[in-house]
């Protein structure tokens, strides 16, 4: 579900940017990152987890305003080395702020109970709350993006943006609001993982990849094939490893291949006009 | 020897005048200044992900070092520390050796290397016939094949199979009155991981025949989630599980198998957990997870331990590791070595070093032995224990004997075609 929330924010940001963005694993860092330092002065969950999808989407807005608008443009290997230049850099600054050796924030003593017994399976209730976190957010993305002005806007700017800034509509506001939204996403899922996993620079690394072949398998710009994708992962994962337990990373990459040899644009991506 | 005193007003003083590890680096002026030093060159790991144990290998030497210097220094000759980064490269490693000895002008060798970079650095040493000794490299074969071996080069580790035979031992026994027949693991895929889960396996069964292993998972090297690993274990529902994921790998799984409530469910043996590194980091460490005994100043429960322990984390501001004492104990001998062949030069001190029992907070009995016939550490403290959540984190370790440690490792070394 966590993989979920990254790859909404990866495939909002393709949807409408039209970037494929390589740092994103970085935001999901700092939202671990701004979520245990909040969590460590706050003795909070909340303001912790508010501390981590805030002070990503600021970030994730300098981020596009910056620097990324000035690469548009250009054709995707600039666009790629710009980001991964980024992935690197915020690596460092982590490394200089936090230290370079492991770190963990511990899971709040709300959530230090006894897991729920489900028919027959085992579920802990934080678990319940990072579902029940990721669905609110499918749902309020998925009404805001096909009914609410604002979601018609981000709609008509992705399709011609020429046309929607001629109506007078200030696109680059667009574009580092879609930003700064998807590094929202990230950093709330680094957020919610930072309890139960450990932070060290380059954590966002290997999230991305999965969140990659979550977006890949789902189709890029999607928002329901995000979901789906992700669900897909986990269960290839979690029976993978019964079956198959040496292979479970080809598993993915397996399944990757076939999603992308029978139907190229994912299982829910659009044809391209 | 002197080797433990509290730490007084005057060395303190000095050290902060000397700033830490960086000076030997950062000032090589002093030491041309004084015409009678001697150059020990280190290749270490001091960036990348296993930079906390490179450090703490540093720290660890320059504590000993300042020590011997201002005791007289290494047969009268003040030791000067070249200390450089090898990355956790092997060639890398092998190079800065070379360089070390060849440019620098080093007249001895600590190799606080991985594995990895030990038996790379073991070459150099062949090559070049310098003194060298090996402080972190805690693979067996690095000594105990005849095929490896050198007369300058020896080891401050501890072995994997002297580990391996505690371990199996300490946890056979609890399997044994406890019952618990079912076991699985949980080990991370990579050579380590592998290799250390196989030897810890072979001696638990020999201890304990009846005992079964029946699931094994083996989740990738700095897996984020283990989700679908812990699923696995608690469907298989076996009694006990070990494990060698060690670092962030360890605390990350211990966090996610925490909220599966697991650690009530089964006995936990997980061989890297009783490292400070690991054990500080942990916010909600369960009680009574069964771990061997990495560096902790608790055992051996002596009072020259502690306050090496407590000096050290008075200089730099955190408790040494598992690699700090290795290398601590190679500036001791090396001491010693020299003081007894009155020489700093190499050879007489690799003569001298054969067989050499020296006192040592680090010792099971107050004593270290550098052993003749294979040139490796033998008689340090090694064994098991139960953790709690806060400091002592260990509070009773049961030691290893190391009767049955030499019994079962000449068995395994003639299996081995070693001897």
């Amino acid at each position: 579900m966590l993989l979920f929330l990254v790859a909404v924010g990866l495939t909002l940001i393709f949807g409408v940017l039209k970037v494929v963005n390589f740092s994103h694993g970085a935001f999901y860092m700092f939202g671990a990152y701004f979520a245990m330092t909040a969590y460590q002065l706050t003795g909070s969950f909340a303001l912790a987890m508010l501390a981590g999808a805030a002070g990503t989407a600021v970030l994730g807005l300098i981020f596009e305003r910056v620097f990324m608008s000035r690469v548009y443009g250009a054709d995707v290997l600039m666009q790629l080395l710009v980001c991964y230049a980024f992935v690197l850099i915020f690596d460092d600054v982590v490394r200089i702020i936090w230290g370079p050796e492991f770190k963990a924030m511990g899971m709040p003593a709300a959530f230090q109970v006894m897991p729920l017994f489900i028919a027959g399976g085992v579920v802990p209730p934080y678990y319940l709350l990072l579902i029940g976190v990721a669905l609110l957010a499918a749902i309020v993305l998925g009404i805001g993006l096909s009914r609410s002005r604002i979601g018609k806007v981000i709609r008509a700017a992705a399709h011609n943006p020429g046309m929607v800034s001629a109506l007078g509509i200030n696109t680059g506001l667009i574009y580092g609001g879609v930003f700064a939204l998807g590094g929202m996403l990230a950093g709330l899922a680094g957020a919610l993982a930072a309890p139960v996993r450990s932070l060290t620079p380059g954590m966002g690394f290997s999230v991305l990849i999965e969140s990659f072949i979550v977006t890949v398998i789902g189709g890029m710009g999607s928002i329901l094939g995000a979901l789906i994708g992700a669900l897909l992962l986990g269960l290839i994962r979690s029976f993978g490893s019964l079956g198959f337990p040496l292979f479970t990373e080809g598993l993915m990459y397996l399944f990757m291949v076939i999603v992308l040899v029978s139907k190229p644009t994912g299982l829910f991506g659009k044809e391209a006009a | 020897m002197t080797r433990t005193r509290t730490p007084g007003i005057s060395r303190r003083s000095t050290l902060a005048l000397m700033g830490a590890g960086a000076m030997s680096v950062a000032a090589p002026w002093v030491a041309r200044a004084q015409a009678k030093t001697i150059k020990i060159g280190m290749p270490t790991i001091l960036s990348g992900r296993v930079a906390q144990l490179g450090t703490s290998s540093r720290n660890a030497v320059m504590l000993e070092v300042e020590k011997v210097n201002a005791a007289g220094g290494l047969a009268g000759r003040q030791i000067e520390m070249v200390i450089r980064d090898s990355k956790g490269q092997p060639q890398e490693a092998a190079r800065v050796a070379r360089e070390l000895v060849n440019t620098d002008g080093c007249e001895l060798v600590i190799d606080a290397e991985a594995s990895s970079g030990a038996f790379a650095v073991h070459e150099v040493a062949r090559d070049l016939g310098v003194f060298c000794i090996h402080t972190n490299s805690e693979t067996s074969a690095l000594t105990a094949d005849p095929k490896q071996r050198i007369p300058n080069a020896f080891r401050t580790a501890r072995q994997g199979v002297h580990d391996s035979i505690v371990g199996g031992s300490y946890a056979a026994a609890i399997a044994k009155a406890k019952g618990l027949k079912k076991w699985a693991t949980c080990s991370p895929d990579y050579a380590y991981g592998r290799d250390t889960t196989a030897e810890f396996t072979l001696y638990l069964k020999r201890f304990a025949p009846e005992v079964e292993i029946i699931s094994e998972s083996w989740p990738k090297l700095f897996q984020p989630d283990y989700t679908e690993v812990v699923t696995k274990i608690l469907q298989a529902k076996p009694q006990a599980l070990y494990s060698c994921l060690w670092g962030g790998d360890l605390t990350s799984y211990i966090d996610q198998a925490n909220i599966y409530a697991m650690f009530g469910q089964m006995e936990v043996f997980a061989v890297n957990m009783a490292d400070y590194t690991a054990l500080t980091v942990v916010k909600n460490l369960p009680k009574g997870i069964h771990s061997g005994n990495r560096y902790i100043k608790t055992f051996p429960t002596t009072p020259e331990n502690a306050a090496w322990g407590d000096a050290y984390k008075a200089k730099f501001n955190e408790y040494p590791t598992n690699w700090s004492w290795e290398n601590a104990t190679a500036i001791m001998l090396m001491a010693e070595a020299a003081k007894k062949a009155n020489s700093a030069d190499g050879k007489k001190i690799a003569e001298v070093l054969k067989g050499l029992t020296i006192k040592c907070p680090f010792g099971a009995d107050g004593t270290v032995t550098m052993r003749g016939d294979d040139h490796t550490l033998v008689g340090y403290a090694i064994g098991w224990g139960t953790t709690i959540p806060q400091e002592p984190y260990v509070p009773e370790v049961k030691a290893g004997d190391w009767k049955t440690i030499f019994e079962l490792e000449a068995e395994w070394k003639k299996s081995k075609g070693y001897t």
